[in-house]
């Protein structure tokens, strides 16, 4: 089969290729005034930020090299080679692992219980009072744009070194995170069954528990799963001020150069974090099907 | 109006046997779960010190700290924390930008409409993934053990970082493009560097652009903690006054960083509505 190409007139085409060039320009003379401010602003932040070109240079080496002296064990054979002696602290290593897990476990069940509560206030469509409302929104996005280390190196003050301040660390952070998303699924929820369930006569108590928490707990969990895993690595470093689990060894490892202890831990932070993702993933796909696993 | 119909709920259950009569094991199965939650929670609580009055003491001692607190005062450094605010957003900007030049040639490598092959894409997909496996913090303590102390190791560590959380994102803007537009360049006899330009560039550029400007907007939050190892920004500041317990200071370098970052919001918010339209604004 052949189609005709239809050729449009000399005239007709001058007039229209003048218009898509005049289009064209236009658009890269905005992409090129965009492409210089930001270039500007790079330039600025390398003066910022004291970047040194040539200290790079000369220290690249040392980056190549670091990975090279992680690998390496005292006895100067590569990790590998004695796995007994790479790993021989695993006793301990396990431990703080465990700990770490526990101190995201906790965090994160506490932090969603208060996100549960609170964000029943937070949501448009089901808050009592918009005053209340406001209030809940600002506290949770305080909760949220502090870091969880930031809250750690208070705690760690407040409450004394040890697994305590990070939990409530991660508590904390995770309340505002898990908060800010319940009360969007709480938003996107049908409001049909409350309103079924307010004619009844019933309190705001009871349209909450019987017309919105049917609808919208698998969506919790999904994304309390989903914080979980955050909060693993989250947890994982949270020992750099004190806050227990395993980024205590880590630090004392990397300020101290036991160089092929820092690969050990390291190994053993990424292996966690990956079976952790795969498993949550996996528990997330079998809970609530292939369409929430995103 | 309508009388009520009689239910019989015999027939009620022999038709919907599996609403009245669900078998045992599912009807234990929610309650099995909370409880199994519980008990660890508890076990929990308990290995990691969590005691009543250790935690009421805390909290008082909280209590106090919030309260000496206020009112913020930068007392007379607040020329030296704008300056270290300076550090912390360039430190993102160059971090990020960084990421993204590394990432796009690499993320094309894990894409798998570009490379086919599965032997190739596995172990580059498994090398951003452990990349990202580590925390930027730990990166941040490694790149100062390789450049010294200061804001450069900080531009470092958020770049190795956000590279591998590129390269899996770009990867899958890649691979997430519509091949009917490469199709079609290819149809009217473009080479394939052709439908690499104006098939699939035209399609990927504004979400990757998209992608780079949220992670500049995440990534001024990573920038101000890293300070807290020694990586340079106001995270230093913040953790040196936070140690000599100037609570006031404390209080006052949080309010710069929320309102910082509460303006980046705002702003990449903005571009970003006008580089890829109001739809994908997430």
């Amino acid at each position: 089969m052949t189609t005709a190409v239809s050729i449009l007139p000399e005239q007709q085409l001058a007039v229209l290729n003048a218009a898509y060039r005049q289009a064209v320009a236009r658009r890269r003379l905005r992409l090129l005034l965009g492409a210089v401010i930001f270039a500007a602003a790079l330039v600025l932040a390398a003066i910022g930020a004291e970047v040194n070109l040539r200290t790079l240079f000369t220290y690249f080496g040392n980056f190549i090299s670091y990975f090279d002296r992680i690998l390496t064990l005292d006895s100067g054979q590569r990790v590998w080679t004695d796995v007994g002696e790479w790993l021989w602290g695993w006793r301990k290593w396990l431990k703080m692992l465990g700990e770490t897990l526990l101190i995201s476990y906790v965090g994160t069940l506490i932090g969603a219980t208060f996100a549960f509560c609170l964000n029943f206030f937070a949501a448009e469509n089901t808050s009592p009072a918009p005053w209340l409302r406001f209030i809940v929104r600002r506290l949770l996005e305080f909760a949220r744009t502090v870091p969880g280390i930031v809250f750690a190196l208070v705690f760690v003050i407040a409450f004394g070194l040890g697994p305590m301040a990070g939990v409530l660390a991660i508590a904390i952070h995770s309340t505002g995170a898990l908060g800010k998303l319940f009360s969007e699924i709480v938003e996107n929820a049908d409001m049909k069954p409350v309103e079924g369930i307010r004619s009844t006569g019933a309190s705001w108590l009871s349209c909450m528990r019987f017309a919105v928490v049917p609808q919208v707990t698998a969506g919790y969990a999904s994304y309390a799963l989903l914080r979980f895993e955050i909060n693993v690595r989250e947890a994982s470093v949270m020992g750099f001020v004190g806050a227990g689990g395993i980024g205590q060894e880590l630090v004392v490892a990397i300020r101290k150069f036991y160089y092929s202890d820092v690969s050990a831990i390291l190994l053993t932070i990424i292996v966690t974090v990956f079976i952790i993702d795969i498993t949550t993933g996996w528990l997330r796909g079998r809970l609530f099907g292939k369409e929430a696993r995103a | 109006m309508t009388k009520p119909q009689q239910v019989d709920t015999r027939e009620m259950r022999a038709r919907y046997p599996d609403v009245f009569d669900r078998p045992a094991s599912a009807r234990l199965a929610t309650p099995a779960m909370i409880v199994a939650a519980f008990a660890i929670l508890i076990y929990g609580l308990v290995d990691l010190d969590f005691s009543p009055s250790r935690f009421f003491a805390g909290l008082s001692q909280l209590g106090w700290i919030s309260l000496m607190m206020i009112p913020p005062d930068p007392g007379s450094s607040l020329p030296v924390y704008l300056k270290a605010l300076g550090e912390t957003l360039s430190i993102a900007l160059l971090g990020t930008t960084l990421a993204a030049l590394f990432a796009l040639p690499v993320s094309l490598l894990a894409a798998r409409n570009i490379v086919p092959s599965n032997i190739l894409r596995f172990p580059v997909r498994r090398f951003l993934d452990s990349i990202r496996g580590v925390d930027t913090l730990i990166w941040a303590l490694v790149w100062i053990n390789v450049v010294g102390l200061g804001p450069f190791a900080g531009v470092l560590a958020i770049a190795v970082s956000d590279f591998g959380a590129f390269g899996k994102l770009f990867s899958e803007a890649i691979e997430g493009a519509d091949q009917k537009q490469v199709e079609g360049i290819r149809a009217a006899g473009g080479s394939p560097l052709h439908e690499i330009r104006f098939g699939l560039l035209p399609q990927v550029l504004p979400v990757i652009a998209g992608q780079v400007l949220y992670f500049i907007e995440s990534n001024t939050r990573s920038a101000t903690i890293i300070g807290i190892v020694g990586a340079g920004g106001i995270g230093l500041q913040l953790a040196e006054q936070i140690r000599v317990l100037e609570w006031q200071k404390v209080s006052f370098l949080i309010l710069m960083i929320l309102v910082a970052v509460a303006a980046i919001d705002f702003i990449s918010g903005k571009l970003r509505f006008a580089i890829i339209g109001p739809r994908a604004v997430a």
